[in-house]
């Protein structure tokens, strides 16, 4: 193809849009000034220590991080075995079933968070943490579905077959057969699922409290009321987060695999 | 027995998701039709409040504009990135892909840096001597309108560079030998074969748009509202949980529509292209 000018400009110009914001961020977190400013003046640490020493945000983040697990860990251990039996033959109203599976990603994330905690925590009386590790169980679970799913149904399952045949059990079968297939697709949506829930606002709003507040939570309650380098100082740090994730999604499926 | 099992294996993900989404749900909704009677009283005088009407045509107004920014935005981006070699279409993706897995929050947060009254832009414009005092850029429709499209314009892009891989660069230099102009060809070839993507990426745009929570309660103020921030106002802050259900339901109802409206101009594009061939 010959060179496009035009074309590579304009480009150009998009990622300009969509790195010049985040690059911002990141300069502004090394500035001296206490309130954020950009250009920066002077070059410092401590904000980033700052971020360290503050317990809300440490507080949140090991919340995130328990409900994150949690409900991703829910979400493949119930998503993996109906992901496999929605590709199996004869499974009737397979279709409705899989977008039932799907459903939460339809439903608003706003709604999802109010109805949970209408129903589950006014209602019911169930503790807010289950609460918000249910919420984030419903939407981890369309990942896991939708990522396993596609990779089970490009798995030949005649090798299963054949272990049938020389005497395997189904259980086994599938666990030393068919698991080991699809590892890098459980991987990779595992890592989907749990980026998303760690990200996750809607949800984790409706169900916070005392004692209860997920990372993202924090942040957006303390954006609201603080404009200072330590909102810097944490972005950076959680995009540091991102691009592990990201190089470790490369590395197992291949990210082109997954979007 | 052994038809049983996928049954078997499958109730526990569905027991989850009846009482946990679906129960919720009705139990939620079902009060604001059912009062005694059954009616659609609530959701008759929802609309009638000028202040509430005023909220869902900002939430449809923002949307649209938000999915036409994106796709004039993205479409060019797209098929710039799907052009290139698979080295250079790895890493492109890759960065477009890194926004898209950041949290919300910073995204948001990076235009308040960008767009308040100390601004990077205020001061820009200023040292340039194009205003003299600071625009009020922040808290506004405005900022809720670039927040959106810089939160779903990688989808976007994302979605439509798998649409364009796949269209055999052969047609484009068949058009342009055949005497088209390179924008041309590109309209007349390119872009009527990307309509797939176009569609369900604008999709994810206008219904993550409608739906979005984190940009409009940052970057919108309380004077802005859209459903998202309505509803969870009316439910957490005002205690008005009859109207935060009115509300939950017209966001259920109008990305139901969205995309089905999508998916209907969709089909109508494809006969035509069948009817052409």
């Amino acid at each position: 193809m010959r060179k496009q000018r035009g074309l590579s400009i304009f480009a150009g110009a998009v990622f300009a849009f969509l790195f010049i914001p985040l690059i911002i961020i990141t300069i502004t977190a090394f500035g001296e000034n206490p309130t954020i400013q950009f250009p920066i003046t002077g070059f410092t640490f401590q904000w980033f220590t700052a971020v360290f020493e503050n317990q809300s945000f440490m507080d949140s983040f090991l919340l995130s991080l328990e409900v994150s697990l949690l409900a991703t860990l829910l979400a493949l251990i119930i998503g993996i075995p109906a992901a496999y039996a929605l590709t199996r033959q004869g499974v009737k109203g397979k279709s409705w079933i899989k977008s039932f599976f799907l459903s939460p990603t339809i439903i608003p994330g706003v709604v999802v968070g109010y109805s949970l905690f209408q129903f589950i925590v006014i209602r019911l009386q169930i503790p807010l943490f289950t609460g918000l590790l249910l919420g984030h169980f419903l939407i981890s679970l369309p990942y896991i579905i939708r990522v396993v799913g596609s990779s089970l149904e490009q798995l030949d399952f005649s090798i299963e077959e054949v272990a049938w045949t020389l005497g395997s059990t189904k259980f086994k079968a599938f666990i030393s057969i068919v698991l080991p297939n699809i590892s890098s697709s459980i991987f990779a949506s595992f890592m989907l699922a749990f980026i998303n829930s760690f990200n996750n606002i809607p949800v984790s709003q409706f169900l916070s409290g005392p004692g209860i507040s997920t990372l993202p939570t924090t942040l957006m309650n303390y954006i609201e009321y603080n404009y200072n380098p330590v909102v810097s100082a944490l972005s950076v740090l959680l995009m540091l987060g991102t691009i592990i994730l990201m190089f470790l999604i490369e590395k197992t499926l291949g990210l082109a695999k997954v979007v | 027995m052994s038809k049983k099992i996928p049954y078997l294996i499958l109730a526990p993900g569905l027991i989850l998701l009846v009482f946990f989404l679906l129960i919720p749900l009705v139990s939620v909704i079902w009060p604001t039709f059912y009062n005694g009677t059954l009616s659609f009283d609530s959701y008759i005088s929802f609309f009638k409040d000028t202040y509430n009407f005023g909220i869902f045509i900002r939430t449809i107004r923002v949307s649209i504009i938000v999915t036409v920014m994106c796709i004039i935005l993205g479409v060019p981006t797209a098929y710039f990135i799907a052009g290139t070699s698979a080295k250079w279409r790895g890493l492109l993706m890759a960065l477009t892909l890194f926004p898209m897995l950041t949290n919300s929050v910073i995204r948001s947060f990076a235009w308040i840096n960008l767009l308040g009254q100390n601004g990077v832009v205020n001061k820009l414009l200023a040292s340039i001597g194009i205003i003299s005092k600071p625009l009020t850029l922040l808290y506004t429709e405005f900022s809720i309108i670039i927040g959106s499209i810089y939160l779903f314009l990688p989808i976007l892009i994302i979605t439509l560079v798998g649409v364009m891989e796949n269209i055999n660069p052969e047609i484009m230099e068949a058009a342009e030998t055949l005497g088209a102009s390179r924008i041309k060809a590109f309209i007349k070839v390119v872009l009527p074969l990307s309509i797939p993507g176009i569609i369900v990426g604008s999709i994810l745009v206008f219904t993550g748009t409608l739906t979005a929570y984190t940009t409009p309660q940052l970057l919108g103020g309380n004077r802005n509202m859209m459903l998202s921030t309505f509803l969870y106002q009316n439910a957490m802050t005002l205690g008005n949980w009859e109207d935060a259900s009115v509300i939950a339901l017209i966001m259920i109802v109008t990305t139901l529509i969205v995309m089905k409206g999508f998916n209907l101009i969709a089909n109508r594009i494809d006969k035509r292209g069948e009817q052409d061939a």
